[in-house]
């Protein structure tokens, strides 16, 4: 681990200035951050701790929910609104990690943890996502666990969180305090980045930019499922998953959000997917129509060829369950 | 005075005529508190005055190593060395080794081979300076991939398996991988170590202190009765702490030049390279069988790796040429030299991963004649040793499978695949055998009877398989002392040289020098009672010979009887067969949507004569089967195929069988003696439940979905792939 000054910010605004115009990163659980700081993959000259701001608050707003930033995994998947109203949430949190890991991780450091592609994790490897330029050693590597959806030519690392899939099928926002303190609400699809030739920039953030809290709409579907295929039965990243919130009326889908683990370099979301699907009737047909499109732009890199299969049949089981 | 044995022949079972009672017993570990409330202290855990601390550095590629910014790194705050010393270890040394492995920092064979010690004030600006020091390599990757290299070795022949094949009734000839694997214990290894002029002490996390002394002093070159190790709390070794490692090297020679005293505790990610792992295997089996499903041939033909000079190669067929009756054999390993991290004993060398893909391929046999395969076993069952003619001490491989089918109602089992499914789910049960060979060292113990009690003194090692409690009942049961009169000191070379734990032999090696250590003391004690030691019966602390009876405190008058110990493994380990036996049988089912696969129940039926504490020898067995999970369906190093390095080199990515994954394990052991294993009558528990455990999984998955999985682990992707 490299020397860092370490601030423990008394608010928000002084949080975000200690972060800001330096290599900084905020502390909340650590559970990612403190692991990659060990092995110099990550370096930031400031670590700025949010985890006593107050920021851990889960709040009725409206017909929806404000989640702080800081509120933990455990509490939040315990949380009996979002069990009752936002079950895909609880059950995508309950799918990650383990129960140790969810008491210390937070809402806003599970959506910015970091990608587990091995190279990324090695320092005597290159990759582009730690130090840009390096290049990527995971094309032509090892690859089964990689993303086949959204990649570049510079980067083809997965985005390895459960919540952060179960959020993008809820349409949630997040919002963000910038450094110069003007409020921000992004989309889960405008937030995250494609890596393109950029890779180490995985969202819209900038230096100082604090997360503060996500905001969670009405839900707009009562049949929500999370659906995760790992390699052991606890305790793994997502060989693919599936978030599926969907309303049927008079037999037909009224409305369809999925969302996918698994397979994206961001928690993936296809518009395409969701609007074929809805004004149906469910059928199998349907059903393989809609994987065709969500898995037609789909590049595998051999150890990841699985995923396609793999994924075919998940959203069939999903949708089939959804759609009852 | 010492009492020799050599083990050339049958033994008495005097041990069933005494009358303490506590052998066998499932007695609490006496280390149990200290261990799971702290306060037992492990190699790394308790510091001498002014230690510094040390940070290995790994090669990053291979060939000629070059440093490029040493002195900026030695300049750096708190740094006290940059050392590259020749004597410095390239990898773990092999079990058994007694001499230093391969030397040198200027050379990588592998990526991942330790090539530099950092050392500083504190563990964390040791570990930063040594993620700073920038190493060049100049050399190209050598063969990394088995299947580049012209491979050493020819298997051993007998009749003609082509013909026998040609001529079958059903024959059978199949392609079994297993990846590399690691051992994983929990403590890292570690060591810290100091000199007191020109001897020196070092802490280590090790299995056989014996050897390994002479490793550490042939690596330092330095006498080995100047080296004193001290191990007496070791977090798990699983082979992986049979030899020398490169910590307690790089330690030793650190502070030597420092003059301080020095701890070198590796990073897990190092873990996985500079020790051994299990090699990858590529099994070739062959089956030839008559309409009965009798076996009139086998082939098992295995292509295994190592690094060059490494004298280990995984003995994958080691059981296969004693399991099953079959004239014509065609049984052996070659293995490749690859610059890959080497490769050595992890649990059950050989049987893990022979017996495994074996037993998978015998449940193919019993498909394609059409037989239970518990039946096919059976029919199979040699009278004697196959390939060497020799005769078995005990076979319980019937009594195994039998009772083991009973327990686990193997009875009520549909005979074809896919015959039960709940919801998505396909239900299935498998079964296979366990073989395990059967091998004696040697020991020595001593035990010093005092007024107070009995002191046990071996330099054996307790990996947390339960040694200090089973030498205990030992003890205790001899001398006639409750557990909690003796006291067993362990881990420390000034002590008896025991047979360290590796091979499933330390308990019936040591437990038998603790037995003889004993016996010495009876003798003494039956002259002080003016009887035949035969006739002596000691209890609660009292001896007892006919109708006299004295408080064994009074016979000692004071003063204290000492015992020693020694045994040997002879002619009844060379002449017999001796082998450990079992059935496995498991109940799993496969989701027909994801191919996952969730084991719902397992039990093992397991013979290993004498069991001398049924509580650690469970547990034992329940670590091995959760290892058997762990082959079967998760565990996987992964090389890359560029360079072969270890990409997945942490607990996240290398997947162990976590709870979840580990259902209720049931373990029936068969009452046994084995009057050829020693005195004790007691074999190896430590790794049976791992051989063959693997099977029962992967052959379920087939009789759950009509899968076959011929490449471990049974991952969801490589179930899917035959459900499409």
């Amino acid at each position: 681990m490299r020397p860092f000054d370490y601030i423990r910010a008394e608010d928000p605004a002084a949080a975000r200035s200690a972060a800001a115009g330096s290599n900084a990163a905020f502390l909340s659980g650590g559970t990612n951050l403190l692991d990659l700081m060990k092995l110099e993959v990550m370096a930031p000259d400031t670590v700025v701790d949010i985890s006593r701001l107050g920021l851990d608050a889960i709040e009725d707003d409206g017909d929806g929910l404000r989640i702080g930033a800081t509120a933990t995994n455990s509490d939040l998947a315990a949380d009996m609104r979002v069990r009752k109203h936002w079950p895909v949430l609880s059950r995508a949190l309950l799918a990650g990690a383990s129960g140790q890991l969810r008491n210390k991780a937070t809402t806003g450091g599970n959506l910015l943890q970091r990608t587990r592609c091995p190279y990324f994790y090695d320092t005597d490897t290159p990759c582009n996502k730690r130090t840009p330029g390096e290049g990527c050693s995971a094309i032509g590597g090892e690859t089964r666990n990689h993303a086949i959806l959204g990649t570049s030519d510079h980067c083809i690392a997965l985005h390895p969180s459960d919540m952060a899939v179960a959020l993008r099928a809820l349409d949630t926002t997040v919002e963000v305090e910038a450094a110069d303190g003007t409020s921000k609400s992004y989309e889960m699809d405008d937030f995250y980045r494609l890596p393109g030739d950029t890779p180490h920039r995985e969202t819209v953030l900038e230096a100082g930019d604090l997360i503060t809290g996500v905001r969670l709409p009405a839900p707009k579907g009562d049949r929500q499922i999370y659906r995760k295929v790992r390699d052991r039965a606890s305790y793994a990243f997502a060989l693919v998953s599936v978030a599926a919130v969907i309303r049927m009326e008079n037999g037909r889908i009224a409305h369809a959000a999925l969302a996918f683990g698994g397979l994206g370099t961001k928690p993936w979301r296809d518009p395409d997917f969701d609007t074929l699907l809805t004004g149906e009737a469910p059928s199998r047909a349907l059903f393989d129509e809609a994987a065709d499109v969500l898995l037609g732009r789909a590049v595998s890199h051999g150890g990841d060829d699985f995923k396609i299969p793999m994924a075919r049949r998940v959203l069939r089981a999903v949708l089939e369950e959804a759609t009852q | 005075m010492t009492l020799d044995l050599k083990v050339d022949g049958q033994s008495e079972d005097r041990a069933e005529t005494y009358a303490q009672g506590i052998l066998g017993t499932p007695e609490d570990r006496p280390d149990g508190h200290a261990k799971v409330s702290g306060a037992a202290t492990y190699a790394a855990d308790d510091l001498p005055e002014g230690c510094v601390f040390g940070m290995l550095v790994r090669a990053p590629g291979h060939g000629g190593v070059t440093v490029l910014n040493e002195d900026e790194v030695r300049g750096t705050a708190g740094v006290l060395a940059v050392i590259r010393d020749p004597r410095m270890i390239r990898n773990a040394a092999q079990g058994t080794a007694n001499a230093a492995p391969v030397q040198g920092v200027d050379q990588a064979d592998y990526i991942g081979q330790p090539v530099a010690l950092v050392v500083a004030e504190t563990a964390e600006a040791a570990q930063h300076a040594a993620q700073s020091l920038r190493l060049r390599t100049d050399g190209e990757a050598g063969p990394v991939n088995p299947d580049d290299v012209e491979a050493e070795g020819e298997p051993d022949t007998m009749g003609d398996l082509d013909a026998a094949m040609a001529d079958a009734a059903h024959a059978l000839d199949v392609v079994y991988t297993t990846p590399s694997m690691t051992s994983a214990p929990m403590e890292p290894h570690a060591a810290v170590a100091w000199w007191e002029g020109d001897r020196l002490t070092v802490r280590s996390a090790l299995q056989m202190l014996k050897y390994n002394r002479n490793e550490l002093a042939d690596s330092l070159g330095i006498d080995p009765e100047h080296v004193r190790l001290l191990a007496p709390f070791v977090g798990g070794g699983f082979g992986s702490k049979l030899g020398i490692s490169a910590d307690a090297v790089a330690a030793a020679i650190a502070a030597q030049e420092l003059g301080r005293p020095v701890r070198v505790v590796q990073h897990r990610r190092q873990v996985f390279e500079t020790v051994t792992r299990r090699s990858e295997t590529r099994q070739r089996i062959r089956l030839a069988a008559d309409d009965r499903g009798r076996l009139t041939g086998i082939g098992h033909e295995s292509l295994v790796s190592n690094l060059p000079d490494e004298a280990f190669s995984e003995p994958v067929s080691q059981a296969t040429y004693f399991a099953y009756a079959g004239a014509h054999r065609v049984i052996g390993e070659r293995l490749a030299r690859l610059n890959r991290p080497a490769s050595g004993s992890v649990r059950a060398p050989g049987e893990a991963v022979g017996v495994t893909t074996f037993e998978c391929a015998m449940d193919e046999l019993a498909s394609e004649v059409g037989i239970d395969p518990v039946e096919l076993r059976l029919r199979n069952i040699p009278d004697k040793d196959p390939h060497s003619g020799l005769p078995f001490s005990s076979h319980t491989l019937a009594r195994s499978l039998n009772e083991g089918a009973a327990r686990f109602g193997w009875a009520d089992r549909p005979s074809s695949p896919r015959a039960r499914r709940e919801g998505e789910w396909w239900i299935g049960t498998g079964m296979a055998a366990a073989f395990r060979v059967n091998m004696m060292l040697e020991a020595e113990a001593r035990i010093t009877l005092t007024p107070d009690g009995a002191v046990v003194e071996t330099d054996m090692t307790d990996i947390g398989t339960g040694t200090y409690a089973i030498l205990t009942q030992i003890a205790g049961e001899a001398l006639g002392l409750p557990v909690d009169r003796v006291d067993v000191r362990l881990g420390d070379t000034t002590y008896p040289p025991g047979s360290g734990s590796g091979g499933s032999f330390g308990a019936a090696t040591t437990g038998n020098a603790v037995w003889l250590a004993a016996q010495e003391i009876r003798q003494a004690i039956a002259q002080r009672m003016n009887c035949a030691e035969s006739d002596l019966t000691l209890k609660d602390g009292t001896a007892i010979c006919g109708n006299t009876s004295r408080a064994v405190v009074e016979l000692l008058d004071g003063a204290s009887l000492e015992g020693h110990g020694h045994v040997t493994g002879g002619k009844a380990f060379q002449d017999v067969r001796q082998s450990t036996f079992g059935a496995h049988f498991a109940e799993v089912a496969v989701s027909d949507v994801t191919g996952e696969v969730r084991v719902r129940r397992m039990h093992g039926t397991f013979g290993a004569g004498r069991i001398l504490n049924e509580k650690t020898a469970r547990s034992q067995c329940h670590g091995g089967m959760t290892w058997g999970i762990g082959m079967a369906l998760t565990e996987n190093m992964v090389h890359d195929r560029r360079d072969g390095h270890i990409v997945n080199r942490d607990f996240a990515e290398y997947h162990m069988a976590v709870n979840a994954d580990v259902p209720p394990l049931d373990v029936h052991f068969l009452d046994e003696r084995d009057p050829w294993a020693g005195p004790l009558q007691a074999k190896g528990i430590g790794e049976l439940g791992i051989c063959g455990a693997g099977a029962a999984v992967i052959n379920a998955i087939h009789h759950a979905c009509g899968v076959r999985v011929r490449d471990l682990p049974a991952t969801p992707d490589r179930v899917l792939a035959g459900l499409e």
